[in-house]
């Protein structure tokens, strides 16, 4: 019997958080304009060649991928419309849908996922990761592609969403430069919106696609990304009416709870279950103090991330437990836990030796917030007797610095896309170690085990057997403390309540507007 | 000496310039023995108004901190980049102005592009460019106020230099032989100083805005408090609670009417012109 959508069930626990009113009692209406706000400015909006969260968030709407995922990750249809998996979960056959046609009006066909295969490899370092289990990629005929892979690989069908792979038009890309191609600044996708107009540091403007293969849909007539680069100004948009959309993270923490109170005003924390934002201090592993692993653990007793989530980020979000958001597969929080514990850091910190050492704390430079954070963590490790300097950077600064290793302690924060072999293990595995980039193991931590238990997750079957491999590496993990967890952040969306259904999925505002409807 | 201090007292722009500086330098001095809390610490519930609570009398910011606290230990780090800064300024400015001045010709014509050099970028723009580049710290901020600070200086005292160099007793000590050197310090700097010393009054104050600027823009030394990151991290959330900005807001509009006020009362005593109309 073909394992179907059930294999897909990529989430153990759901996430409490609400999703906006779904008013299913309601019937759509059809027709208006919604003012959403973008940033930062997106750098381009090519899916395929740039990633940048804003990118996605924009994009996401032109452009799709095979699935779409629902708030608790299970895989829903797209642009394949069914799809079965082989007894020996090797071989992925996905069954596109018919009658889908670029925004140009040419078709689209399994020529184009073959196409997006190829040009991804190149262009996307996560989907080229994400491939890497792939052996080959075929088509058998126009609605059909079919993957096959190297060895099992559990989280497969989590790896189709747009913006880890959005499939691209094979008539306008294939034979060019990729890079200097045109429609990159006018980019043709097979989604509900199509891209309109761009006008630099002002808006970003789509307009409905009339031949959208879902009859009806989308809904809304067009949508105006406003570009607002002063987070107050943003603020002041939202209350003076100008925008209807604040996706998560586009206002300042502290202004969340002032615009809530309006008049008709919506917020849900929802729409972020497929990215899963942990955030956490790099240490550095290598040397200094860092090294011995009681003053790593004395820097997760020392720090007060209860103040941290009530206070700095409002009450949202959550306290971490370990390398897993609570949102991801496999996650338990039967580990060692590491309470607000002052004087068990400074024990701990006798018992190693530490004698006052300076310790280099660098800060996140995205905000306000961040700042804050900073300051509230330095002061925690005062309090229990550690030596900080805080060094200032901006995001580039910092970037380089954590990817040299030139650091004690740096804020980090990352996305986790569902499943541990996706978004956990890239960041403790030591075949990850690689000086001069950001995002994978720059901690610098080796664990023979870890390394093991990793590698033997991604690809181990059934389920039950990833489970018990996954709970195992997070119990060594915790215990180890490579790097120290803090939150689950949360970024709330805050929209006028007549803006209906926006977030129904795992990404949220990311692919929300194909099902989204104004009640005027 | 007697008698400048006496035509600075009788100045009153002057008396209160100098009781607002005493009052803060002694702020500065003493005030962080009193609260031996550093002011980053966490002490009360965040965003508690001012005048609640008698152990945060100017209430607590966004993250619970003593504004009071802040406000002390800010005095000293604004006080302190203002007046080591135009230290620096000064003992650049002075003898590149002097040597200009005093030699003319070729070396006056160098010094004086260079520094006109400087003069032609705009000093804060300057000043924002050299702390991002040598990241933020107490040092780089010292630095790169009185890189922006000094060209005024030199100008000054080059334009006093050239008229005290025709004056008989200049020329007596050129022709009796005296150093370069000698003639620079004992004979025309000392009859150059007051006008200097009128600017860097003002200097100081301009050193204040220029450190709570950059710390405004989140350019300040990010391991001490001052009253400009102070009013820039309380900027966002003004809305919700006023005093986190005004307080620090205040006192630098003080010190820096302060400092102000002192150069007007310098500038009275030490104008032999004015002082003796007043006499």
């Amino acid at each position: 019997m073909p394992k179907r959508v059930l294999l897909g069930l990529l989430l153990a626990c759901g996430l409490a958080a609400p999703v906006l009113e779904p008013a299913l009692a309601q019937e759509p209406k059809t027709g208006g304009v919604i003012n959403a706000v973008i940033q930062p400015e997106p750098p381009g909006l090519m899916l395929a060649m740039i990633q940048n969260g804003p990118t996605q968030m924009v994009s996401g709407n032109i452009f799709e991928g095979l699935l779409r995922y629902s708030p608790k990750l299970e895989p829903l249809p797209e642009l394949a419309e069914s799809w079965t998996v082989s007894e020996d979960a090797k071989t992925y056959t996905f069954k596109l849908r018919k009658g889908v046609t670029w925004h140009d009006g040419k078709p689209f066909t399994a020529a184009d996922v073959l196409f997006s295969m190829e040009m991804l490899k190149q262009t996307h370092a996560r989907a080229r990761t994400n491939l890497a289990q792939v052996d080959k990629v075929e088509a058998p005929d126009d609605t059909t592609v079919v993957f096959t892979l190297k060895q099992p690989f559990g989280p497969f069908l989590g790896i189709f969403e747009v913006g880890s792979m959005p499939i691209v038009p094979k008539h306008l890309y294939e034979g060019t430069d990729w890079k200097t191609n045109p429609y990159n600044n006018a980019p043709v996708g097979t989604g509900p919106f199509m891209f309109k107009e761009w006008q630099k540091g002002s808006f970003i403007r789509l307009v409905k696609n009339p031949n959208y293969y879902e009859k009806g849909k989308p809904y809304i007539d067009e949508i105006y990304w406003q570009i607002i680069p002063d987070a107050a100004a943003r603020s002041v948009a939202y209350e003076t009416g100008k925008v209807d959309v604040l996706p998560g993270g586009s206002v300042e923490n502290f202004d969340v709870p002032r615009l809530s109170k309006l008049k008709d005003t919506c917020v849900t924390g929802a729409g972020w279950e497929f990215f899963s934002p942990l955030s956490w201090l790099w240490l550095n592993n290598r040397q200094g103090p860092l090294a011995d692993k009681r003053v790593r653990q004395a820097v997760m007793y020392a720090i007060d991330r209860d103040f941290a989530k009530d206070v700095i980020w409002n009450g949202l979000g959550k306290v971490a437990t370990g390398p897993s958001a609570s949102t991801i597969k496999y996650y338990t929080d039967d580990v060692k836990k590491y309470p607000y514990d002052p004087a068990k850091a400074k024990a701990l910190l006798k018992e190693a030796g530490y004698k006052g050492e300076k310790i280099r704390l660098l800060p996140l430079a995205y905000g306000e917030t961040w700042q804050r954070w900073g300051e509230a963590v330095k002061q925690n490790l005062q309090d229990v007797g550690m030596n900080i300097e805080t060094i200032a950077t901006d995001v580039a600064g910092g970037n380089q610095k954590i990817g040299d290793w030139d650091y004690d302690i740096a804020f980090t924060y990352l996305y986790q896309y569902g499943d541990p072999a996706l978004g956990v293990g890239r960041n403790y595995i030591s075949s990850n170690i690689a000086k001069g980039q950001v995002f994978n193991n720059v901690e610098g931590y080796s664990n023979p085990e870890i390394d093991k238990l990793f590698a033997d997750g991604a690809v181990a079957t059934p389920d039950s057997k990833r489970k018990e491999i996954y709970e195992k590496a997070q119990k060594i993990l915790v215990e180890d403390v490579p790097v120290a967890w803090m939150l689950e952040l949360q970024f709330p969306t805050i929209t006028r309540c007549k803006v209906k259904n926006l977030i129904t999925t795992g990404i949220g505002v990311n692919d929300g507007f194909k099902d989204a409807w104004l009640d005027k | 000496m007697k008698q400048f201090w006496k035509s600075m007292l009788r100045s009153p722009s002057g008396v209160i310039g100098l009781i607002i500086l005493v009052l803060a330098i002694s702020i500065a001095v003493f005030g962080p023995m009193l609260f031996p809390n550093s002011p980053w610490r966490m002490v009360q519930r965040p965003f508690l108004p001012p005048f609640t609570l008698s152990t945060v009398p100017l209430g607590t910011d966004a993250l619970g901190r003593d504004v009071f606290a802040g406000m002390i230990f800010g005095a000293r780090v604004s006080l302190l980049v203002g007046l080591v800064s135009t230290l620096v300024a000064l003992v650049v400015g002075v003898p590149i102005g002097a040597m200009a001045g005093y030699f003319g010709g070729k070396t006056d014509d160098a010094l004086m592009r260079f520094t006109e050099f400087f003069q032609t970028i705009p000093s804060f723009a300057l000043a924002i460019v050299l702390v991002a580049i040598l990241q933020p710290s107490i040092y780089s901020i010292v630095a790169s106020i009185a890189v922006v600070s000094w060209p005024p200086v030199a100008r000054l005292v080059r334009g006093e230099v050239l008229s005290l160099r025709t004056r008989e007793y200049v020329q007596a000590a050129i022709v009796t032989g005296q150093s370069n050197t000698w003639i620079i310090l004992r004979e025309i700097l000392p009859n150059a100083l007051s006008p200097v010393i009128v600017l860097a009054s003002l200097m100081v104050a301009t050193a204040i805005l220029l450190e709570s600027s950059l710390a405004f823009l989140g350019l300040g030394d990010p391991n001490l408090i001052s009253w400009g990151y102070m009013v820039g991290a309380g900027r966002t959330v003004i809305r919700q609670a006023w005093w986190i900005t005004v307080f620090p807001g205040v006192a630098i509009l003080i010190s820096v009417l302060g400092l102000n006020l002192i150069g007007e009362g310098l500038n009275d005593a030490l104008n032999p012109r004015l002082s003796r109309e007043g006499r």
